[in-house]
């Protein structure tokens, strides 16, 4: 067990920026609405998911929506609002939280709502990365139920879902609903046990956050590489350094997608990275050779500071480096790839697993 | 006839310009008191000016970084308040919250929170409550704020409850200065009202100023109406800059390179700026500079008003050079340059020494600098022309060269021949940019809305928006005959399936009566 305090909250955000790939909410507001709460409410509690005990029943919180919304129409402590009411639905007390989304800002709602309710959140989450759906949650796709769901606004409207036929179709749904309560809101889903977050989570990611921005934090104090620092806290290499020479985005369907070109410098000098986005960076290729696919992580980070840089944000003339980190092994298990895999994006290829050598 | 001047951190430089035609110039170091400065740089260019050039002035343009200052030094900032039409959202961060101590005790901090604004879509949160703002009033009241700003939830979108609030307001408490975030910033709401409390903050100190520069005119016999120069490289007149002095901030890049368009008849290009310490580097798009599109600190506090899109390195014709390892600046003589460098006499060895031994220019005494080693030599320029390469090429949007246009003091740095430039320009009077930009008689009104298009068609929006650009134009002392749409851009709001749009566009005229 270990605690979030606000002195940690800022290492924690930079991370969950790197582990979003691009995507994910605003994680500056994100930092602001948690440091708020614990200033008020006190440090978090994380425990380990083996700390989990057969009693615990774990509730996921998370948000769903625009994040232009998200930085106009700022959430308040919603995802304490949807834990109360599924509490209230499923006749249950909570007694510990977990994100779906490590990604981005949403990692900061179970700590929010953890911090009012003073309950722990669990170190683990549902995709150890970002993605833009709800059926991508690890918990869905092995078996976790989605029933009920519960979707809340900031005016104390509560949207409660108790059967929905498929992951997919809750996805539909809420997002319908999502859009009249403003396009920004907070969900929280049917309570989980010990045995299936231990079985369906992706382990430690909060832990990981953390780490990586810490060590982010400390080699921009010490002047040292960025680079090395996060390959010292996870595994992954460089797959591409240089400059972006075009960003190109077209919106469909309310989602962002679009590609990018970098220009190689450094070892890399004379070959061209092309990369492409859907929120999130999903194909990266050398000179027309894939060199890594969804659902392993392409975090695009400036060169010099280590920061990561959204995909909303990309712009000809940054310095990049491109870096590859493997996906969680449940996310690259046959019943997940159906889902998160490139295919479920659109892409031809297979998954092309990411050689990592040691 | 019209006086440009810019008053700078270090210079202030004025010019007098008749259509075109620069006729006097004057550079004088920049004075504690704002007014005296102006007066005595005025009066000299009008002496060297043609007789009777005192009556056929028919503009003063004024570019200062007084405002930008008063914000740093926290100096003469007004008891400020800030009013959110929220009310059940956006509770959780309140106004000013992520500001440095020290800018928020300086304006008080006060904030009050009220039901009202928008949802993206211009649907309300909640409707305007009247007993809810009167007993803010009471609140104000007691707290002794004398400055307002109100700031709605996407009023971007709608501001129509941001102006009933004002209404309401001004009623109850008429002296006190309000500033609408609508008309300030953009989408992102913290951002928006911050820059509308910057605002807010320095309105008494615009009214003192601006009052206390027109008075001072008066008394030397100078009837021409007075403007400033604003950020996004148009004018504004006296009133008008009373009411939004933060639009002042950042004028200053905005002159240079508004200049060197001028200058060098170029619309489209790079501007690099070298002065004493620093060199700045900003885009040119159809003469005006690009704005910034991400947040901007100032004074500590996060803004997204419109800025021009700069990018600041600490390299300048007086930066000291270290040799062991080789470090340009970024401590620089500054403005004693002519004292202190080595082919002026001085001891310190400078950007200046370095580039007059490598014999790429010609200035003060190069027996001074004939004992740097060579080898030295040639890579302390090389770096020096690498890192502004690097920094023209981060501000380029893609990679095709463009020409690029040095001005500044400082451009000596440079050879004419750059990587990724198509030309490079020296425009003759470079050195005065500034106040030439400041001098371009030009008024501009900008309009950036989201439109949801349930109700509109894009055309509709489109022409709504450019419409309401070429009227702010027009009332801001744009001919009618010249004001025309200068730039518009649609960004399109993502995880939205909803149609909404963002549309920015831009108007841009000549001042009415003034040829330029």
């Amino acid at each position: 067990m270990w605690e979030i305090t606000e002195e940690s909250l800022e290492a924690i955000a930079l991370g969950t920026g790197i582990l979003g790939t691009g995507g994910g909410f605003n994680p500056y507001i994100g930092l602001l609405r948690a440091r708020e709460v614990i200033r008020k409410y006190g440090p978090v509690k994380v425990l380990l998911p083996e700390e989990l005990t057969d009693n615990d029943k774990i509730v996921c919180v998370g948000g769903i929506g625009a994040p232009t919304v998200d930085i106009e129409k700022i959430r308040g402590t919603d995802s304490y609002t949807a834990l109360r009411a599924m509490e209230k639905q499923t006749n249950t007390k909570a007694t510990a939280l977990i994100a779906g989304e490590i990604g981005g800002g949403n990692s900061m709602e179970p700590i929010i709502a953890g911090a009012i309710a003073n309950l722990p959140i669990v170190d683990a989450d549902g995709m150890g990365r970002a993605f833009p759906e709800l059926q991508m949650i690890t918990f869905f796709m092995f078996g976790v139920s989605h029933n009920p769901t519960i979707i809340c606004d900031e005016k104390g409207n509560v949207s409660v879902f108790p059967n929905a036929i498929s992951p997919t179709w809750m996805e539909r749904m809420s997002r319908a609903v999502c859009v009249q309560m403003g396009s920004i809101a907070t969900w929280a889903f049917a309570p989980m046990t010990s045995i299936e977050v231990q079985h369906t989570a992706i382990p430690y990611t909060m832990t990981l956050a953390k780490d990586l921005g810490e060590s982010i934090l400390k080699s921009q104090t010490n002047k040292t590489d960025p680079i090395s620092a996060i390959f010292k806290t996870i595994p992954g290499v460089i797959l591409f350094q240089g400059k972006i020479i075009d960003v190109e985005r077209r919106i469909i369907g309310g989602f962002t997608r679009g590609n990018l070109s970098i220009e190689g410098m450094n070892s890399f000098f004379g070959q061209t990275m092309e990369i492409e986005f859907q929120n999130e960076n999903l194909i990266a290729k050398i000179s027309g050779n894939t060199v890594c696919t969804v659902p392993d992580l392409i975090c695009i980070v400036d060169t010099e500071r280590g920061e990561p840089i959204t995909t909303e944000l990309l712009r000809y003339g940054f310095r990049v480096s491109v870096l590859g980190i493997p996906a969680p092994e449940l996310l690259t298990r046959p019943e997940a790839l159906k889902v998160i895999g490139p295919k479920a994006f659109g892409y031809e290829h297979d998954f092309i697993p990411l050689k990592i050598h040691t | 006839m019209r006086i440009g001047i810019d008053v700078g951190g270090t210079n202030t430089d004025a010019v007098l310009m008749d259509g075109t035609n620069l006729i006097a110039q004057m550079k004088s170091p920049t004075t504690s008191d704002i007014t005296s400065g102006i007066l005595t740089s005025i009066e000299s260019v009008i002496k060297d000016g043609p007789k009777e050039t005192i009556n056929r002035l028919q503009a003063i343009m004024l570019g200062t970084t007084h405002f930008t200052n008063a914000l740093l030094e926290k100096r003469g900032l007004a008891p400020t308040g800030v009013l959110r039409l929220c009310l059940p959202a956006t509770t959780l961060l309140p106004p000013l919250i992520d500001w440095p101590k020290d800018l928020k005790t300086a304006i008080g901090g006060f904030h009050f929170l009220v039901p009202g604004g928008h949802e993206f879509d211009g649907r309300e949160i909640a409707s305007i409550d009247r007993k809810a703002i009167l007993e803010s009033v009471d609140e104000m009241k007691k707290t002794g704020i004398e400055a307002l700003t109100i700031s709605g939830v996407f009023s971007p979108v709608s501001n129509s409850h941001e102006k009933a609030a004002q209404e309401i307001i001004k009623e109850a408490l008429p002296e006190i200065d309000i500033t609408l975030s609508s008309e300030i910033g953009r989408i992102g709401i913290l951002e928006r009202e911050n820059a509308g409390a910057l605002n807010a903050s320095l309105s008494k100190n615009a009214q003192l100023t601006i009052s206390g520069i027109k008075k001072a005119l008066l008394s030397q016999g100078i009837n021409a109406p007075l403007f400033l120069s604003q950020n996004d490289g148009t004018l504004m007149d006296a009133e008008f800059a009373t009411r939004y002095p933060v639009f002042t901030i950042a004028s200053g890049p905005t002159n240079s390179m508004r200049g060197a368009a001028f200058l060098s008849n170029t619309s489209n290009g790079i501007v690099v700026d070298i002065g004493g310490t620093s060199t700045d580097v900003g885009a040119l798009i159809n003469g005006f500079p690009r704005e910034a599109s991400i947040a901007v600190e100032v004074g500590g506090a996060r803004t997204n008003f419109r800025m021009p899109d700069v990018i600041s390195i600490a390299i300048g014709g007086g930066s000291i050079i270290k040799t062991d390892p080789i470090e340009i600046g970024p401590k620089s003589v500054g403005f004693k340059l002519l004292e202190k460098a080595l082919v002026f006499g001085g001891d310190i060895p400078t950007s200046t020494d370095y580039i007059v031994a490598s014999k790429m220019t010609k200035l003060g005494n190069p027996d001074h600098v004939k004992n740097l080693d060579p080898k030295t030599v040639k890579q302390v320029t090389n770096l020096i022309k690498k890192r502004i390469e690097t920094t023209v090429d981060q501000i380029k949007l893609n990679a095709e060269p463009v020409p690029v246009i040095l001005v500044g003091g400082g451009s000596i740095l440079l050879s004419d021949k750059l990587d990724g430039a198509s030309s490079v320009i020296r425009p003759k009077n470079g050195d005065i940019a500034n106040a030439i930009g400041a001098a371009i008689a030009q008024v501009g009104g900008q309009v950036e809305n989201v439109y949801s298009l349930d109700k509109l068609t894009r055309q509709e929006a489109m022409s709504m928006a450019q419409n309401e650009a070429i009227n702010k134009a027009i009332s801001a002392g744009g001919d009618p005959k010249t004001v025309e749409i200068v730039e518009v851009e649609e960004i399109p709001l993502t995880y939205l399936p909803s149609n909404a749009v963002r549309i920015r566009t831009k108007a841009v005229g000549n001042l009415l009566g003034i040829s330029s």
